[in-house]
Protein backbone atom coordinates (compact mmCIF):
# COMPACT_ATOMS: atom_id res chain seq x y z
CA UNK A 1 0.00 0.00 0.00
CA UNK A 2 1.61 3.14 -1.02
CA UNK A 3 0.14 6.79 -0.37
CA UNK A 4 2.37 9.61 -2.00
CA UNK A 5 2.49 12.84 -0.23
CA UNK A 6 0.87 11.70 2.85
CA UNK A 7 2.39 11.86 6.21
CA UNK A 8 5.24 14.38 5.84
CA UNK A 9 4.63 17.08 8.46
CA UNK A 10 2.67 20.03 7.49
CA UNK A 11 1.90 18.56 3.57
CA UNK A 12 -1.80 18.23 3.14
CA UNK A 13 -2.77 14.54 2.86
CA UNK A 14 -3.54 13.61 -0.50
CA UNK A 15 -4.56 10.33 -1.88
CA UNK A 16 -3.03 9.30 -5.73
CA UNK A 17 -5.35 6.75 -7.40
CA UNK A 18 -2.81 6.46 -9.78
CA UNK A 19 1.30 6.19 -8.92
CA UNK A 20 3.88 5.28 -11.42
CA UNK A 21 7.73 5.16 -10.21
CA UNK A 22 10.49 4.44 -12.38
CA UNK A 23 8.32 2.26 -14.93
CA UNK A 24 9.82 0.68 -17.90
CA UNK A 25 7.50 -1.20 -20.71
CA UNK A 26 8.61 -2.92 -23.47
CA UNK A 27 6.79 -4.15 -26.62
CA UNK A 28 8.42 -7.43 -28.90
CA UNK A 29 11.68 -6.50 -26.37
CA UNK A 30 11.82 -2.50 -27.98
CA UNK A 31 11.35 -0.18 -24.64
CA UNK A 32 8.42 2.16 -25.88
CA UNK A 33 8.23 4.31 -22.46
CA UNK A 34 11.13 4.34 -19.92
CA UNK A 35 11.64 6.01 -16.27
CA UNK A 36 7.86 7.08 -16.30
CA UNK A 37 7.60 8.96 -13.09
CA UNK A 38 4.26 10.34 -12.14
CA UNK A 39 1.34 10.44 -9.18
CA UNK A 40 -1.93 11.75 -9.93
CA UNK A 41 -4.38 12.51 -7.69
CA UNK A 42 -7.52 11.22 -6.47
CA UNK A 43 -10.41 12.98 -8.79
CA UNK A 44 -8.26 14.84 -10.73
CA UNK A 45 -8.66 15.09 -14.77
CA UNK A 46 -5.25 14.32 -16.64
CA UNK A 47 -4.90 14.93 -19.83
CA UNK A 48 -2.34 12.80 -21.56
CA UNK A 49 -1.03 14.12 -25.20
CA UNK A 50 1.98 13.57 -27.31
CA UNK A 51 2.61 12.74 -30.65
CA UNK A 52 1.63 9.23 -32.39
CA UNK A 53 2.97 6.49 -31.78
CA UNK A 54 5.09 8.12 -28.45
CA UNK A 55 3.19 5.63 -26.21
CA UNK A 56 -0.03 7.20 -25.00
CA UNK A 57 -1.85 3.82 -25.63
CA UNK A 58 1.18 2.00 -24.52
CA UNK A 59 0.45 3.54 -21.05
CA UNK A 60 -3.60 2.80 -21.23
CA UNK A 61 -2.08 -1.36 -21.31
CA UNK A 62 -0.10 -0.63 -18.44
CA UNK A 63 -2.80 1.02 -16.56
CA UNK A 64 -5.07 -1.84 -17.50
CA UNK A 65 -2.63 -4.39 -16.79
CA UNK A 66 -2.55 -5.71 -20.27
CA UNK A 67 0.94 -4.58 -20.21
CA UNK A 68 3.23 -5.62 -17.06
CA UNK A 69 6.57 -2.94 -16.84
CA UNK A 70 9.50 -4.70 -16.99
CA UNK A 71 11.41 -1.95 -14.33
CA UNK A 72 9.47 0.01 -11.53
CA UNK A 73 6.36 -0.38 -10.35
CA UNK A 74 2.71 0.39 -10.85
CA UNK A 75 0.18 1.80 -8.26
CA UNK A 76 -3.73 1.96 -9.31
CA UNK A 77 -5.99 2.79 -6.21
CA UNK A 78 -3.66 1.97 -4.07
CA UNK A 79 -2.64 -1.38 -4.94
CA UNK A 80 0.32 -2.97 -6.37
CA UNK A 81 -0.39 -3.32 -10.02
CA UNK A 82 -1.01 -7.54 -9.87
CA UNK A 83 0.50 -10.06 -11.87
CA UNK A 84 -2.03 -12.91 -11.75
CA UNK A 85 -5.46 -12.95 -13.94
CA UNK A 86 -7.58 -13.04 -10.86
CA UNK A 87 -5.75 -10.17 -9.30
CA UNK A 88 -6.27 -8.71 -12.34
CA UNK A 89 -9.79 -9.01 -12.72
CA UNK A 90 -10.22 -7.93 -9.35
CA UNK A 91 -8.57 -4.45 -9.82
CA UNK A 92 -10.66 -3.96 -13.43
CA UNK A 93 -13.92 -4.02 -11.64
CA UNK A 94 -12.80 -0.53 -10.30
CA UNK A 95 -11.73 1.01 -13.32
CA UNK A 96 -13.94 1.98 -16.23
CA UNK A 97 -12.40 2.19 -19.58
CA UNK A 98 -14.10 4.04 -22.60
CA UNK A 99 -12.07 2.70 -25.80
CA UNK A 100 -11.93 4.01 -28.98
CA UNK A 101 -13.67 1.68 -30.67
CA UNK A 102 -16.22 1.69 -27.83
CA UNK A 103 -16.90 -2.15 -27.84
CA UNK A 104 -20.33 -2.36 -27.78
CA UNK A 105 -21.27 -5.85 -28.12
CA UNK A 106 -23.12 -5.67 -31.45
CA UNK A 107 -25.74 -8.49 -30.67
CA UNK A 108 -27.20 -6.86 -27.70
CA UNK A 109 -28.89 -3.70 -27.14
CA UNK A 110 -27.81 -0.57 -25.56
CA UNK A 111 -29.47 -1.54 -22.53
CA UNK A 112 -28.42 -4.66 -22.74
CA UNK A 113 -24.79 -3.23 -22.92
CA UNK A 114 -24.51 -1.24 -20.01
CA UNK A 115 -26.49 -3.52 -18.10
CA UNK A 116 -23.96 -7.06 -18.64
CA UNK A 117 -21.38 -5.70 -16.12
CA UNK A 118 -23.61 -5.59 -13.77
CA UNK A 119 -25.13 -8.94 -14.51
CA UNK A 120 -21.73 -10.10 -14.27
CA UNK A 121 -20.00 -8.64 -11.23
CA UNK A 122 -23.57 -8.34 -8.88
CA UNK A 123 -26.20 -10.14 -7.93
CA UNK A 124 -28.94 -7.19 -8.51
CA UNK A 125 -32.39 -8.07 -9.13
CA UNK A 126 -33.51 -7.67 -12.88
CA UNK A 127 -35.88 -4.49 -11.93
CA UNK A 128 -32.79 -3.06 -10.42
CA UNK A 129 -30.29 -3.52 -12.79
CA UNK A 130 -32.56 -1.73 -15.39
CA UNK A 131 -33.06 1.14 -13.05
CA UNK A 132 -29.69 1.37 -13.01
CA UNK A 133 -29.23 1.15 -16.98
CA UNK A 134 -31.76 4.26 -16.92
CA UNK A 135 -30.00 6.41 -14.72
CA UNK A 136 -27.16 5.73 -16.43
CA UNK A 137 -28.32 6.27 -19.81
CA UNK A 138 -30.20 9.32 -18.03
CA UNK A 139 -26.48 10.67 -17.19
CA UNK A 140 -25.22 10.73 -20.84
CA UNK A 141 -28.69 12.15 -22.35
CA UNK A 142 -29.77 8.94 -23.86
CA UNK A 143 -32.53 7.35 -22.29
CA UNK A 144 -34.28 7.00 -25.50
CA UNK A 145 -32.06 4.60 -27.00
CA UNK A 146 -32.63 1.72 -23.88
CA UNK A 147 -34.15 -0.36 -27.22
CA UNK A 148 -31.81 0.19 -30.15
CA UNK A 149 -28.61 -2.02 -31.25
CA UNK A 150 -25.40 -0.38 -31.51
CA UNK A 151 -25.51 -0.62 -35.45
CA UNK A 152 -28.59 2.09 -35.11
CA UNK A 153 -26.37 4.45 -33.25
CA UNK A 154 -24.64 7.32 -34.55
CA UNK A 155 -20.56 7.95 -33.62
CA UNK A 156 -21.54 10.23 -30.95
CA UNK A 157 -24.15 7.97 -29.47
CA UNK A 158 -22.23 4.96 -29.29
CA UNK A 159 -19.70 6.75 -27.39
CA UNK A 160 -21.63 7.99 -25.25
CA UNK A 161 -23.74 4.51 -24.51
CA UNK A 162 -20.02 2.93 -24.10
CA UNK A 163 -19.43 5.82 -21.82
CA UNK A 164 -22.43 5.18 -19.63
CA UNK A 165 -21.42 1.42 -19.71
CA UNK A 166 -17.95 2.35 -18.62
CA UNK A 167 -20.03 3.70 -15.38
CA UNK A 168 -21.87 1.48 -14.80
CA UNK A 169 -20.08 -0.37 -11.97
CA UNK A 170 -19.47 3.53 -10.50
CA UNK A 171 -15.89 2.93 -11.06
CA UNK A 172 -13.60 5.14 -8.93
CA UNK A 173 -11.20 5.27 -11.90
CA UNK A 174 -12.14 6.24 -15.16
CA UNK A 175 -9.46 5.87 -18.60
CA UNK A 176 -10.35 7.12 -21.71
CA UNK A 177 -8.47 6.42 -24.94
CA UNK A 178 -8.99 8.76 -27.40
CA UNK A 179 -12.64 9.72 -26.44
CA UNK A 180 -12.86 12.42 -29.06
CA UNK A 181 -11.85 10.77 -32.10
CA UNK A 182 -13.91 10.60 -35.11
CA UNK A 183 -16.48 12.82 -33.47
CA UNK A 184 -18.17 16.59 -34.83
CA UNK A 185 -17.66 19.61 -33.16
CA UNK A 186 -20.90 19.10 -31.28
CA UNK A 187 -20.10 15.34 -29.81
CA UNK A 188 -16.90 16.95 -29.11
CA UNK A 189 -18.42 19.24 -27.09
CA UNK A 190 -21.04 16.87 -25.41
CA UNK A 191 -18.10 14.21 -24.76
CA UNK A 192 -15.79 16.65 -23.06
CA UNK A 193 -18.57 18.60 -21.22
CA UNK A 194 -19.74 15.01 -20.24
CA UNK A 195 -16.62 13.88 -18.83
CA UNK A 196 -16.48 17.23 -17.05
CA UNK A 197 -19.16 16.79 -15.51
CA UNK A 198 -18.82 13.57 -14.22
CA UNK A 199 -15.82 13.79 -12.43
CA UNK A 200 -16.97 16.85 -10.34
CA UNK A 201 -20.26 14.67 -9.83
CA UNK A 202 -19.03 11.70 -9.02
CA UNK A 203 -15.83 12.46 -7.55
CA UNK A 204 -13.91 9.81 -10.39
CA UNK A 205 -10.38 10.32 -10.76
CA UNK A 206 -10.09 10.62 -14.93
CA UNK A 207 -6.88 10.07 -17.10
CA UNK A 208 -7.72 11.07 -20.80
CA UNK A 209 -5.57 10.06 -23.42
CA UNK A 210 -6.20 12.27 -26.75
CA UNK A 211 -4.96 14.27 -29.55
CA UNK A 212 -7.79 16.70 -29.06
CA UNK A 213 -5.55 19.45 -26.95
CA UNK A 214 -7.33 21.96 -26.30
CA UNK A 215 -10.48 20.83 -25.84
CA UNK A 216 -9.01 18.48 -23.13
CA UNK A 217 -7.20 21.03 -21.14
CA UNK A 218 -10.23 22.97 -21.04
CA UNK A 219 -11.19 20.67 -18.24
CA UNK A 220 -8.02 18.87 -17.41
CA UNK A 221 -6.14 19.43 -14.10
CA UNK A 222 -2.57 17.86 -15.02
CA UNK A 223 -1.33 17.51 -18.33
CA UNK A 224 1.25 15.07 -19.25
CA UNK A 225 3.27 14.90 -22.86
CA UNK A 226 4.66 11.90 -24.04
CA UNK A 227 7.40 12.26 -25.94
CA UNK A 228 10.90 10.25 -27.15
CA UNK A 229 9.86 7.48 -24.75
CA UNK A 230 9.41 9.47 -21.60
CA UNK A 231 7.65 12.36 -19.96
CA UNK A 232 8.21 15.35 -21.42
CA UNK A 233 5.89 17.80 -19.43
CA UNK A 234 4.20 17.02 -16.20
CA UNK A 235 2.20 20.24 -15.14
CA UNK A 236 -1.36 22.47 -15.20
CA UNK A 237 -2.43 23.82 -18.29
CA UNK A 238 -1.36 26.94 -17.54
CA UNK A 239 1.62 25.82 -17.04
CA UNK A 240 2.18 23.93 -20.43
CA UNK A 241 0.58 26.87 -22.20
CA UNK A 242 3.32 29.52 -20.18
CA UNK A 243 6.23 26.88 -21.65
CA UNK A 244 8.98 27.79 -23.86
CA UNK A 245 9.94 24.32 -24.55
CA UNK A 246 10.45 23.89 -28.46
CA UNK A 247 8.80 20.37 -28.80
CA UNK A 248 6.00 21.31 -26.46
CA UNK A 249 5.40 25.06 -28.46
CA UNK A 250 5.25 22.64 -31.01
CA UNK A 251 2.92 20.45 -30.32
CA UNK A 252 0.80 22.64 -29.02
CA UNK A 253 0.81 24.95 -32.51
CA UNK A 254 0.32 21.56 -34.55
CA UNK A 255 3.37 22.85 -36.61
CA UNK A 256 4.93 20.40 -39.15
CA UNK A 257 8.25 21.10 -38.23
CA UNK A 258 10.55 21.27 -35.39
CA UNK A 259 11.85 18.75 -32.76
CA UNK A 260 9.78 16.72 -34.20
CA UNK A 261 10.85 16.56 -37.51
CA UNK A 262 8.13 16.47 -40.72
CA UNK A 263 10.70 13.88 -42.77
CA UNK A 264 9.74 10.44 -40.80
CA UNK A 265 12.95 9.05 -41.38
CA UNK A 266 14.77 12.39 -39.97
CA UNK A 267 12.68 11.31 -37.00
CA UNK A 268 13.26 8.14 -36.66
CA UNK A 269 17.57 8.46 -36.57
CA UNK A 270 16.87 11.26 -34.43
CA UNK A 271 15.14 8.58 -32.10
CA UNK A 272 17.72 5.65 -32.62
CA UNK A 273 14.99 4.06 -33.94
CA UNK B 1 6.63 -29.24 -37.57
CA UNK B 2 7.14 -27.20 -34.86
CA UNK B 3 4.59 -25.09 -35.77
CA UNK B 4 2.19 -27.87 -36.18
CA UNK B 5 2.76 -28.89 -32.67
CA UNK B 6 2.62 -25.38 -31.45
CA UNK B 7 -0.29 -25.46 -32.98
CA UNK B 8 -1.75 -28.60 -31.60
CA UNK B 9 -0.90 -27.74 -28.13
CA UNK B 10 -2.78 -24.13 -28.13
CA UNK B 11 -5.52 -25.99 -29.10
CA UNK B 12 -5.42 -28.17 -26.43
CA UNK B 13 -4.96 -25.54 -24.48
CA UNK B 14 -7.82 -23.44 -25.34
CA UNK B 15 -10.07 -26.50 -25.14
CA UNK B 16 -8.97 -26.78 -21.31
CA UNK B 17 -9.73 -22.91 -20.78
CA UNK B 18 -13.04 -23.57 -22.52
CA UNK B 19 -14.02 -26.58 -20.30
CA UNK B 20 -12.81 -24.33 -17.20
CA UNK B 21 -14.67 -21.30 -18.17
CA UNK B 22 -17.96 -23.72 -18.56
CA UNK B 23 -18.99 -22.98 -15.22
CA UNK B 24 -22.69 -22.09 -14.59
CA UNK B 25 -23.36 -18.30 -14.38
CA UNK B 26 -26.36 -16.05 -14.68
CA UNK B 27 -26.84 -15.73 -18.13
CA UNK B 28 -25.66 -18.76 -19.53
CA UNK B 29 -28.74 -20.58 -20.29
CA UNK B 30 -30.28 -17.24 -22.46
CA UNK B 31 -26.70 -16.98 -24.22
CA UNK B 32 -26.75 -21.06 -24.95
CA UNK B 33 -30.24 -20.91 -26.42
CA UNK B 34 -29.51 -17.38 -28.63
CA UNK B 35 -26.39 -19.94 -30.26
CA UNK B 36 -28.32 -22.65 -30.74
CA UNK B 37 -31.01 -21.03 -32.12
CA UNK B 38 -28.32 -19.41 -34.60
CA UNK B 39 -26.52 -23.42 -35.25
CA UNK B 40 -29.04 -24.92 -34.92
CA UNK B 41 -32.37 -23.13 -36.60
CA UNK B 42 -30.94 -21.44 -39.04
CA UNK B 43 -29.12 -24.39 -40.37
CA UNK B 44 -32.28 -26.37 -40.89
CA UNK B 45 -32.94 -25.30 -44.45
CA UNK B 46 -29.48 -26.52 -45.56
CA UNK B 47 -29.53 -29.99 -43.91
CA UNK B 48 -32.94 -30.56 -44.92
CA UNK B 49 -32.08 -29.93 -48.52
CA UNK B 50 -29.21 -31.38 -48.22
CA UNK B 51 -30.33 -34.74 -46.55
CA UNK B 52 -33.34 -35.46 -48.82
CA UNK B 53 -30.97 -34.65 -51.95
CA UNK B 54 -28.37 -37.33 -50.57
CA UNK B 55 -31.45 -39.91 -49.56
CA UNK B 56 -32.46 -39.70 -52.95
CA UNK B 57 -29.25 -40.16 -54.19
CA UNK B 58 -28.58 -43.21 -52.22
CA UNK B 59 -31.58 -45.04 -53.10
CA UNK B 60 -31.37 -44.51 -56.96
CA UNK B 61 -27.59 -45.95 -57.17
CA UNK B 62 -28.79 -48.53 -54.44
CA UNK B 63 -31.31 -49.31 -56.52
CA UNK B 64 -29.22 -49.65 -59.64
CA UNK B 65 -26.95 -51.77 -58.22
CA UNK B 66 -29.36 -53.78 -55.95
CA UNK B 67 -31.13 -54.08 -59.61
CA UNK B 68 -28.27 -56.58 -60.82
CA UNK B 69 -28.87 -59.14 -58.00
CA UNK B 70 -32.94 -58.79 -57.85
CA UNK B 71 -32.29 -57.57 -53.89
CA UNK B 72 -34.29 -54.25 -54.83
CA UNK B 73 -36.32 -54.96 -51.70
CA UNK B 74 -33.29 -53.70 -49.26
CA UNK B 75 -32.56 -50.79 -50.52
CA UNK B 76 -34.13 -49.64 -47.00
CA UNK B 77 -31.65 -51.35 -45.38
CA UNK B 78 -28.43 -49.96 -47.57
CA UNK B 79 -29.96 -46.03 -47.01
CA UNK B 80 -30.44 -46.77 -43.27
CA UNK B 81 -26.91 -48.36 -42.55
CA UNK B 82 -25.15 -45.97 -44.59
CA UNK B 83 -26.83 -42.72 -43.52
CA UNK B 84 -26.41 -43.60 -40.01
CA UNK B 85 -23.14 -45.63 -39.77
CA UNK B 86 -21.67 -43.36 -42.02
CA UNK B 87 -22.64 -39.96 -44.30
CA UNK B 88 -25.11 -38.59 -41.97
CA UNK B 89 -22.95 -37.61 -39.04
CA UNK B 90 -20.36 -37.14 -41.73
CA UNK B 91 -22.33 -35.07 -44.39
CA UNK B 92 -24.13 -32.90 -41.89
CA UNK B 93 -20.85 -31.93 -39.76
CA UNK B 94 -19.15 -30.77 -43.14
CA UNK B 95 -22.46 -28.93 -44.01
CA UNK B 96 -22.73 -27.38 -40.04
CA UNK B 97 -18.99 -26.48 -40.14
CA UNK B 98 -19.53 -24.79 -43.84
CA UNK B 99 -22.38 -22.93 -42.34
CA UNK B 100 -22.31 -22.62 -39.18
CA UNK B 101 -18.71 -22.95 -38.15
CA UNK B 102 -17.45 -20.52 -40.62
CA UNK B 103 -20.35 -17.92 -39.17
CA UNK B 104 -18.49 -18.07 -35.53
CA UNK B 105 -15.14 -17.94 -36.69
CA UNK B 106 -16.43 -14.63 -38.59
CA UNK B 107 -18.03 -13.50 -35.90
CA UNK B 108 -15.45 -14.06 -33.21
CA UNK B 109 -12.80 -12.34 -35.71
CA UNK B 110 -14.80 -9.58 -35.72
CA UNK B 111 -15.61 -9.07 -32.33
CA UNK B 112 -12.04 -9.39 -31.59
CA UNK B 113 -11.48 -6.28 -34.58
CA UNK B 114 -13.75 -4.40 -33.02
CA UNK B 115 -11.92 -4.20 -30.00
CA UNK B 116 -15.66 -6.05 -28.81
CA UNK B 117 -13.21 -8.79 -27.08
CA UNK B 118 -11.16 -6.31 -25.46
CA UNK B 119 -13.42 -3.94 -24.24
CA UNK B 120 -15.32 -7.84 -22.61
CA UNK B 121 -11.80 -8.11 -20.50
CA UNK B 122 -11.48 -4.37 -19.38
CA UNK B 123 -14.86 -4.73 -18.08
CA UNK B 124 -13.57 -7.88 -16.06
CA UNK B 125 -15.59 -10.09 -17.89
CA UNK B 126 -13.90 -13.50 -19.18
CA UNK B 127 -14.23 -13.54 -23.15
CA UNK B 128 -13.79 -16.96 -23.26
CA UNK B 129 -17.06 -17.41 -20.92
CA UNK B 130 -19.08 -15.03 -22.45
CA UNK B 131 -18.67 -15.55 -26.30
CA UNK B 132 -16.61 -19.08 -26.72
CA UNK B 133 -18.48 -20.78 -24.21
CA UNK B 134 -22.06 -20.67 -25.77
CA UNK B 135 -21.12 -21.27 -29.41
CA UNK B 136 -18.95 -24.40 -28.33
CA UNK B 137 -21.78 -25.80 -26.21
CA UNK B 138 -24.70 -25.23 -29.00
CA UNK B 139 -22.75 -26.87 -31.38
CA UNK B 140 -22.38 -29.37 -29.57
CA UNK B 141 -25.84 -30.41 -28.37
CA UNK B 142 -26.61 -29.12 -31.96
CA UNK B 143 -24.85 -31.24 -33.76
CA UNK B 144 -26.70 -34.37 -32.87
CA UNK B 145 -29.88 -32.66 -33.60
CA UNK B 146 -29.42 -31.31 -37.07
CA UNK B 147 -27.75 -35.23 -37.72
CA UNK B 148 -31.44 -36.47 -37.17
CA UNK B 149 -33.08 -33.96 -39.36
CA UNK B 150 -30.49 -35.00 -41.63
CA UNK B 151 -31.12 -38.71 -41.92
CA UNK B 152 -34.84 -38.13 -41.16
CA UNK B 153 -35.14 -35.98 -44.60
CA UNK B 154 -32.95 -38.63 -46.58
CA UNK B 155 -34.63 -41.45 -45.86
CA UNK B 156 -38.53 -40.01 -46.38
CA UNK B 157 -37.17 -38.65 -49.26
CA UNK B 158 -35.71 -42.01 -50.60
CA UNK B 159 -39.30 -44.05 -49.53
CA UNK B 160 -41.02 -41.22 -51.52
CA UNK B 161 -38.62 -41.66 -54.39
CA UNK B 162 -38.36 -45.82 -54.07
CA UNK B 163 -42.28 -46.12 -53.71
CA UNK B 164 -43.80 -43.84 -56.04
CA UNK B 165 -40.87 -43.79 -58.56
CA UNK B 166 -39.16 -46.61 -58.35
CA UNK B 167 -42.44 -48.60 -57.63
CA UNK B 168 -41.02 -50.12 -54.95
CA UNK B 169 -42.89 -51.73 -52.04
CA UNK B 170 -43.36 -49.39 -49.54
CA UNK B 171 -43.57 -52.28 -46.29
CA UNK B 172 -40.75 -53.41 -47.90
CA UNK B 173 -38.85 -50.68 -47.65
CA UNK B 174 -39.58 -49.87 -43.58
CA UNK B 175 -39.01 -53.41 -42.35
CA UNK B 176 -35.96 -53.77 -44.03
CA UNK B 177 -34.77 -50.45 -42.52
CA UNK B 178 -36.17 -51.45 -38.99
CA UNK B 179 -34.66 -54.75 -39.34
CA UNK B 180 -31.26 -53.77 -40.05
CA UNK B 181 -30.78 -50.67 -38.34
CA UNK B 182 -30.15 -51.21 -34.34
CA UNK B 183 -30.56 -48.79 -32.02
CA UNK B 184 -27.90 -48.69 -30.09
CA UNK B 185 -24.86 -50.16 -32.62
CA UNK B 186 -26.37 -47.87 -35.08
CA UNK B 187 -28.64 -45.14 -33.60
CA UNK B 188 -26.39 -44.21 -30.50
CA UNK B 189 -22.92 -44.43 -32.41
CA UNK B 190 -24.27 -41.98 -34.74
CA UNK B 191 -25.14 -39.35 -32.08
CA UNK B 192 -21.79 -39.82 -30.11
CA UNK B 193 -19.74 -39.58 -33.26
CA UNK B 194 -22.14 -35.83 -34.00
CA UNK B 195 -21.05 -35.35 -30.95
CA UNK B 196 -17.29 -35.42 -31.53
CA UNK B 197 -17.93 -33.57 -34.92
CA UNK B 198 -19.58 -31.00 -32.67
CA UNK B 199 -16.86 -30.54 -30.69
CA UNK B 200 -14.11 -30.25 -33.32
CA UNK B 201 -15.84 -28.04 -35.57
CA UNK B 202 -16.93 -25.75 -32.68
CA UNK B 203 -13.23 -26.15 -30.92
CA UNK B 204 -11.64 -25.08 -34.65
CA UNK B 205 -14.13 -22.53 -35.16
CA UNK B 206 -13.71 -20.75 -32.02
CA UNK B 207 -10.22 -20.70 -31.81
CA UNK B 208 -9.27 -19.65 -35.70
CA UNK B 209 -11.98 -17.01 -34.38
CA UNK B 210 -10.54 -16.04 -31.03
CA UNK B 211 -7.13 -15.74 -31.82
CA UNK B 212 -7.32 -14.49 -35.15
CA UNK B 213 -5.37 -11.32 -36.45
CA UNK B 214 -7.74 -8.57 -35.28
CA UNK B 215 -8.14 -7.23 -39.14
CA UNK B 216 -10.41 -7.80 -42.06
CA UNK B 217 -8.04 -10.07 -43.32
CA UNK B 218 -7.37 -11.87 -40.54
CA UNK B 219 -10.93 -12.70 -40.12
CA UNK B 220 -11.40 -14.01 -43.70
CA UNK B 221 -7.92 -16.38 -42.87
CA UNK B 222 -9.28 -17.50 -39.53
CA UNK B 223 -13.01 -18.38 -41.26
CA UNK B 224 -10.97 -20.35 -43.88
CA UNK B 225 -9.01 -21.90 -41.51
CA UNK B 226 -12.38 -23.01 -39.41
CA UNK B 227 -13.68 -24.58 -42.12
CA UNK B 228 -10.32 -26.33 -43.67
CA UNK B 229 -9.28 -27.47 -40.66
CA UNK B 230 -12.23 -28.56 -39.23
CA UNK B 231 -13.51 -30.28 -42.57
CA UNK B 232 -10.60 -32.41 -42.41
CA UNK B 233 -9.92 -33.48 -38.64
CA UNK B 234 -13.77 -34.40 -39.15
CA UNK B 235 -12.73 -36.84 -41.94
CA UNK B 236 -9.82 -38.67 -39.79
CA UNK B 237 -11.95 -38.36 -37.00
CA UNK B 238 -14.52 -40.50 -38.48
CA UNK B 239 -12.24 -43.40 -39.44
CA UNK B 240 -10.54 -43.65 -35.98
CA UNK B 241 -14.31 -43.56 -34.46
CA UNK B 242 -15.61 -46.28 -37.10
CA UNK B 243 -12.84 -48.12 -36.35
CA UNK B 244 -13.55 -47.97 -32.48
CA UNK B 245 -17.06 -47.34 -32.42
CA UNK B 246 -18.59 -50.09 -34.81
CA UNK B 247 -18.76 -53.95 -34.31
Amino acid sequence: MLSADSGHGDMPATTNDCVFAGVRIERGGSVILDDINFALPKGSVTAVIGPSGAGKSTLLHALTGELQPTRGSIEILQHAMPRNNRGLMAIRRCIGVLLQGNGLLSDLTVAENIALPLRVHTKLKDVVIRRVVELKLNAVGLRSAMGLYPRELSGGMARRVALARALALDPPLMLYDEPLTGLDPIAVGVIVSLIGRLNKTLGITSIVITHHIHESLSIADNVLVIANHGIAFHGSPDQLKASTDPLLQQFLRGEPDGPIPFDAKRQAVLTGA
Amino acid sequence: MKQSVASIGNTGRFLFTIFCASRPRRDFLTDLIAQLYSVVVRSLPIIAVGGAFVGMVMTLQGYRTLSTYGATNSVGTLLGLSLYRELGPVLTALLFIGRAGSSMAAELGLMKATDQIAALSLMAIDPVAKTVVPRFWAAIIGMPLLCGFFCSFAIVAGYIEAVYLLGLDGGYFWSALQSSVDFIDDFVVAFIKCAVFGLIGALMATYTGFNAEPTIEGTSVATTQAVVNGSLLVLVFNFILSATLFK
